[in-house]
């Protein structure tokens, strides 16, 4: 057993778990946030994404103890209480999902590629939408709606952000 | 996965001593690859060495002709670096389409060339561009480094600790990923430097990332994209297996290296 | 109305998935919860001679170690297969003994032997691997038609020859007799590849033993809690009925694959009795693909016959199908009445014959996946009717035209009687919006660019709402096929709707509401959807063969209809008014053409309070109905693929993809266009990646996401979709269903758009850019010899 001490969410948690023990299954069994899914065991499927220092990372396919001090964010701390992220807006306009299994690795897989794009100043189109959800499989959207929400997203995101430049 | 006992050193000496009093260590940089093994239980380290805590393993920099970077240096980094974009933009191209964004974000550059699984992207441009791979003990060219799939000339306990790739004149990496894993099937990296042309080729060989020859020769002459149409690529000791034969993993040597080619423009 | 049917309202059950906060099997935890991990055999075939379990049972936090004899000693019935299937010589099917532990040999890679049960699930994996099983090795057939072959290993005793039937439908002699007159004759060998349905969650059961009460809970991933309930009762004596409580709580996909009662949920339960503890067991990914019902997996030959007109005169088809190892529940029934009375197509056809012959093999078993023998009849006609149009010279769709039914109800040669549609409607609708006419000059800039470029065609139909429940009882079905629904309205006049559908991922709890807010004229939001939970809902035969609409929301029609009686005859008797001139409108209940009326409330509340009913009447407003459809409902549609074809490297890129489908009346679009994009999509894998590999041995080689192939964001387009609707005649609702169709319909589409581009009909799914490279290395390249 090791100590391991994250802030998940924006609150400090500490446990005592073996060495062995996945970020995915400490998060699922630990803290019983169940909203991390696992739909594979060969690091593929994406249903597991979360964000490890804001930044997305499957989280079964890390150490909890590796992580020791880190900030996570799973799907369950991306709301502002009873308010949407816009992702998860878009995700609900667009029914861009079905039986909601992949849902949030999707949504959170979404945001990092909207963070990255803007930070990078660079566009987010659907081809690159699909490219870039290579690590997140779906079974039930045949994908047309969650590149429509992630797009949807990322321009409701952008115009978030032009009102506080326009203001500089 | 089995129990396994985690370490993380704060020197490069101490992860070396660590691997060397652990019964069966196994050193972490991103755990894409290592970990899913360890869960399928296909690898069961005693002790795991993760060397992301070591100063100065990670980073990237240029030191006149030579770009380097550090060994725990994420795919991320390395696709999103502007010190490689503008050094070789090849590079950061070709780490932009390793596994997937998240993969990306933990992957790293030391754990893939030290791993030199046959289908991974890196060993063919660390090989293509004549890279030096410099361990804790010594520094290895990478002619010598790579010796057959999942073998490599780092003795028991030796760790990459940076990667030192010289400049070429251009280069360019093209890639046929598998349908299903979305490895390379067939991965290209062509490099035109001081020394010739260079082309690599991973995903192909039951031997590995190699250099052929053959493309060398005939770019070395003609640096072009129809160059490559007159040579012959053979499929002997190529893989066979359910996504793709010898035979056409030889055409797909051919394509990828036209392409990589006529990318250069 | 806004709210109503018709009307593309937002999904409600939402919010709980986008914020984390589904509730799957696998995130049920119980106090005293143990985990399961499996021995699973790995030979695909061998003789179990011993199972030494004493290492095992000393690891930490191991609880027990059971096998197969404990179980079948402890009098659990053996797996079954629920239709009974009469081969044309009159036997009976030769279904094989299946018990959820194997006891004296295993058939497949991944039979489970044994079972662990520890504290953790850890624990239980760790001690699985320690059991050592003794082996003694027999030879493998894979393939069905080795299989069948003189020779072959044998895998069941009483299923000589790995044959479990030999059925088949239609006129024989008629047939042959139209196909030596027919003026061309098309014949093709068509395979419908292997699949693994890969829901996204894996299956999961918790399985609770409550000791005082000798009663049993098993939450698990299923699509048909109260089938799960009544097999497990009824044949497999885990327990009586009113003492196994089923509950199946969110569920992440299904796809067919969740309908089955597979081993692994009947060990739990069983273990939860032997242990005491409640038991929980989680499918890993590799698990699935090992276990999980496989689909498809046909064999056939097929010849189709026409005269100078171009006019069919006559279908002939031989198929063999893969059972693999075991018959699953439904497995008999998918390639015979779910496939061969397909055959018929679009057209009129005077003389079909099929022949179907059911085999064992040394593989999972095979089942019913997300269109169920539908998808293998359609794309085995329409790659019929593409080439034969190609043979002859013809114009693809000039030649269905010329054969399309136009009249209904039509009757088939194959037990199919139609109900409705518009073949010709469909297909100038996809036409249009696929832009047919611009194909050529679309053709022409493709080659520029290095590209070959091809259109390919598919005019589907599919049968859903499998029924009525004795036509299906006299053709062999051991369940009637109807489906139930209670209606509750509450004292303040909210709804709440018990089903025996289950949604798991269709959007019932937004649908079935729309339904129940237009019939009424009450808001959504006062209107709730239960299921999945035996206890709750009394009865019910679940949700697959796109049956929720067609008669799952049928019986909620038929329920509601009671109620609306009921609520005529308390705002009669309290505004002291004829029954017939009582109307139900925006959520009042008015005296037509006066200004007198009831809320809705105060009428649930005048049921409830009893003080001022009608006399004899009973309190409460709550009422339940049982329907049984008097036919299948025949979604069609018309499908159009475009691809690209890059000739060095085979690859196809899907450039355009437009479906115009019939469903009947449609309740809300945008469910309805999610389920065609997912349905196309899960086509187009079939068509273009997914492919179950076994080697000779019988090891899987396609055994996780390294090398199976799933359609991912990068290979699938936008689509392109249109509705042309004709209402069904036979429900109150006049539903087709849509679940399907798009797996249905799109796999043909994309091979006639391949076999276009590259210019060569003999190409099998899927279309892997190996293959597709090498087809395009023979047609074009000169024979050195020559």
């Amino acid at each position: 057993m090791t100590n391991v001490n994250l802030t998940v969410n924006g609150k400090p948690v500490r446990r005592d778990v073996p060495d062995t023990t996945l970020l995915s299954d400490f998060l699922r069994e630990d803290l019983r946030l169940t909203g991390t899914h696992v739909g594979c065991d060969t690091s593929q499927c994406g249903a597991c994404v979360v964000h490890v220092n804001g930044k997305a990372v499957k989280s079964c396919t890390a150490l909890a103890v590796s992580l020791d001090g880190a900030e996570v964010t799973t799907i369950e701390g991306v709301a502002q209480g009873r308010e949407l992220h816009p992702m998860q807006a878009a995700f609900n306009d667009h029914h861009a999902l079905q039986c909601g299994f992949c849902t949030p690795g999707m949504i959170m897989s979404g945001i990092d590629m909207v963070n990255r794009y803007r930070a990078a100043g660079k566009d987010l189109d659907a081809e690159t939408i699909r490219h870039e959800l290579e690590g997140n499989i779906c079974r039930c959207t045949g994908y047309h709606n969650i590149v429509r929400a992630i797009e949807d997203a990322a321009a409701r995101i952008q115009g978030a952000d032009a009102p506080a430049h326009a203001a500089e | 996965m089995y129990p396994t006992k985690y370490h993380k050193p704060a020197s490069l000496e101490d992860a070396v001593a660590g691997l060397r009093s652990a019964e069966d260590g196994a050193l972490l940089a991103g755990g894409q690859t290592l970990l899913p093994t360890m869960k399928q239980h296909l690898a069961a380290p005693t002790d795991l060495i993760d060397i992301r805590g070591i100063d100065g393993m990670s980073g990237i920099r240029v030191e006149g002709d030579v770009l380097v970077i550090g060994a725990a240096t994420t795919h991320a980094e390395v696709a999103g670096s502007s010190d490689v974009q503008a050094a070789i933009p090849a590079l950061a191209q070709l780490a932009s389409g390793i596994g997937d964004a998240a993969v990306r974000h933990m992957g790293t550059i030391g754990g893939s060339v030290a791993n030199n699984d046959p289908v991974a992207d890196y060993p063919s441009a660390v090989l293509a561009l004549g890279a030096t791979i410099v361990t804790d003990r010594r520094e290895i060219a990478a002619e010598d480094y790579f010796q057959g799939m999942f073998m490599t000339a780092l003795e028991e306990a030796e760790i990459i600790r940076e990667l030192r790739f010289p400049k070429p004149r251009r280069a360019a990496y093209a890639k046929f990923p598998n349908p299903a894993s979305r490895y390379a099937l067939v991965g290209v990296f062509v490099a035109d430097t001081a020394a010739g042309a260079c082309v690599a080729v991973t995903g192909a060989s039951e031997s590995g990332v190699f250099r052929h020859e053959g493309l060398e020769a005939a770019l070395s002459g003609d640096f072009s994209a129809d160059a490559v149409d007159g040579v012959e690529i053979s499929s002997e000791g190529f893989m066979s297996d359910i996504h793709a034969d010898a035979d056409y993993r030889a055409n797909l040597v051919r394509v990828m290296a036209r392409r990589a080619v006529a990318a250069l423009g | 109305m806004t709210e109503g049917i018709g009307a593309r309202v937002k999904r409600t059950e939402d919010r709980r998935f986008i914020t984390g906060k589904g509730k799957y099997t696998d995130d049920i935890r119980m106090e005293n919860q143990a985990y399961a991990a499996f021995v699973r055999s790995p030979h695909a075939h061998a003789k179990v001679t011993g199972i030494d379990r004493s290492a095992a049972e000393a690891m930490e936090g191991v609880v027990a170690v059971l096998d197969g004899h404990q179980l079948t000693g402890d009098g659990i019935g053996n797996i079954i297969c629920g239709w009974a299937i009469t081969s044309k010589d009159g036997s009976a099917m030769n279904m094989g003994a299946w018990s959820a532990l194997a006891t004296d040999r295993v058939r497949y890679v991944g039979d489970a032997v044994a079972v662990v049960i520890a504290d953790t699930a850890a624990q239980a994996r760790l001690a699985a691997e320690a059991v050592e099983v003794e082996y003694e090795e027999l030879p493998a057939v894979t393939n069905a038609e080795k299989a069948l072959a003189e020779g072959a290993p044998q895998l069941h005793d009483n299923a000589p020859g790995n044959l479990i039937y030999d059925w088949e439908i239609g006129e024989e002699a008629a047939t042959d007799e139209a196909l030596a007159g027919a003026a061309h004759v098309t014949e093709l060998p068509i395979v419908n590849n292997r699949v693994s349905p890969n829901a996204m969650e894996p299956r999961s059961a918790v399985a609770i033993y409550d000791e005082a009460d000798e009663h049993y809970t098993l939450y698990t991933t299923s699509q048909n809690p109260h089938v799960a309930r009544l097999v497990l009762s009824a044949f497999y004596n885990v327990a009586p009925e009113h003492k196994l409580r089923v509950v199946a709580p969110d569920v992440g996909g299904g796809f067919g694959s969740k309908i089955y009662i597979y081993p692994e949920e009947i060990t739990c339960l069983w273990a939860s009795m032997k242990t005491g503890r409640s038991v929980k067991w989680t499918s890993t990914r590799s698990e699935a693909f090992m276990t999980d019902a496989h689909g498809r997996d046909h064999v056939s030959k097929a010849r189709i016959g026409f005269d100078t007109e171009g006019k069919i005169v006559g279908l002939k088809v031989d198929t063999i199908a893969n059972f693999g190892a075991y018959m699953s529940l439904f497995s008999s029934a998918v390639p015979t009445y779910l496939y061969a009375t397909l055959l018929s197509g679009q057209y009129d056809i005077q003389n079909i014959h099929c022949n179907v012959r059911a085999v064992y093999t040394n593989t999972v078993p095979v089942d019913a996946y997300r269109g169920a023998g539908r998808p293998e009849a359609c794309y085995l006609v329409e790659r019929l009717m593409e080439t034969a149009a190609r043979e002859m010279g013809a114009d693809p769709a000039e030649l269905r035209r010329k054969n399309f039914i136009t009249e209904f109800p039509h009757q088939t040669p194959v037990i199919m009687n139609y109900d409705s549609g518009d073949f010709h409607g469909n297909l100038d609708k996809a036409m249009a919006a696929a832009d047919v006419a611009g194909f050529d000059e679309r053709r022409k800039e493709a080659a520029a660019r290095g590209k070959l470029r091809g259109l390919g065609y598919s005019c589907y139909i599919e049968a859903c709402g499998i029924a009525p429940s004795a036509a299906v009882g006299s053709l062999g079905a051991g369940v009637g096929l109807w489906e139930s629904a209670e209606v509750r309205v509450n004292p303040v006049g909210t709804i709440e709707v018990l089903t025996g559908s289950h949604s798991h991922g269709q959007g019932h709890e937004t649908t079935f509401a729309q339904v129940v807010a237009d019939r009424f004229g009450v808001p959504l939001n006062s209107v709730s959807i239960v299921h999945g939970d035996t206890d709750k809902v009394q009865f019910g035969m679940g949700t697959y063969g796109s049956r929720s609409g067609a008669v799952g929301l049928s019986a909620i029609s038929r329920a509601m209809d009671k109620v609306e009686a009921k609520v005529k005859k308390i705002a009669a008797h309290t505004l002291e008014a004829a029954e017939d001139d009582i109307v139900i409108e925006g959520g009042e209940v008015k005296v037509a053409g006066t200004d007198r009326k009831m809320a809705w409330h105060e009428v649930g509340l005048a049921a409830y309070t009893g003080h001022n009913l009608p006399p004899d009447m009973e309190p409460g407003l709550k009422e339940g109905a049982f329907y049984d459809p008097v036919n299948f409902t025949f979604p069609a549609g018309a499908y159009i693929c475009e691809v690209e074809v890059d000739p060095d490297t085979g690859v196809t890129e899907i450039v355009q993809f437009t479906a115009a489908d019939d469903f009947g009346t449609i309740i809300n679009p945008m469910i309805v266009e999610g389920q065609v994009h997912g349905g196309v999509a899960q086509g187009i894998g079939q068509a273009l990646l997914e492919n179950v590999v076994y080697d000779d041995a019988g090891q899987l080689l396609t055994g996780s996401y390294m090398d199976y192939a799933m359609p991912r964001a990068w290979d699938t387009p936008f689509y392109t979709l249109e509705h042309n609707t004709t209402v069904c005649p036979n429900n109150p609702l006049g539903l087709k269903g849509c679940g399907e169709a798009g797996a249905i319909g799109a796999p043909p589409a994309v091979i006639n758009a391949i076999t276009d581009a590259i210019g060569d009909n003999d190409l099998q799914m899927p279309a892997t850019p190996q293959k597709v490279w090498r087809m395009i290395q023979a047609t074009q390249t000169p024979i050195a010899a020559e």
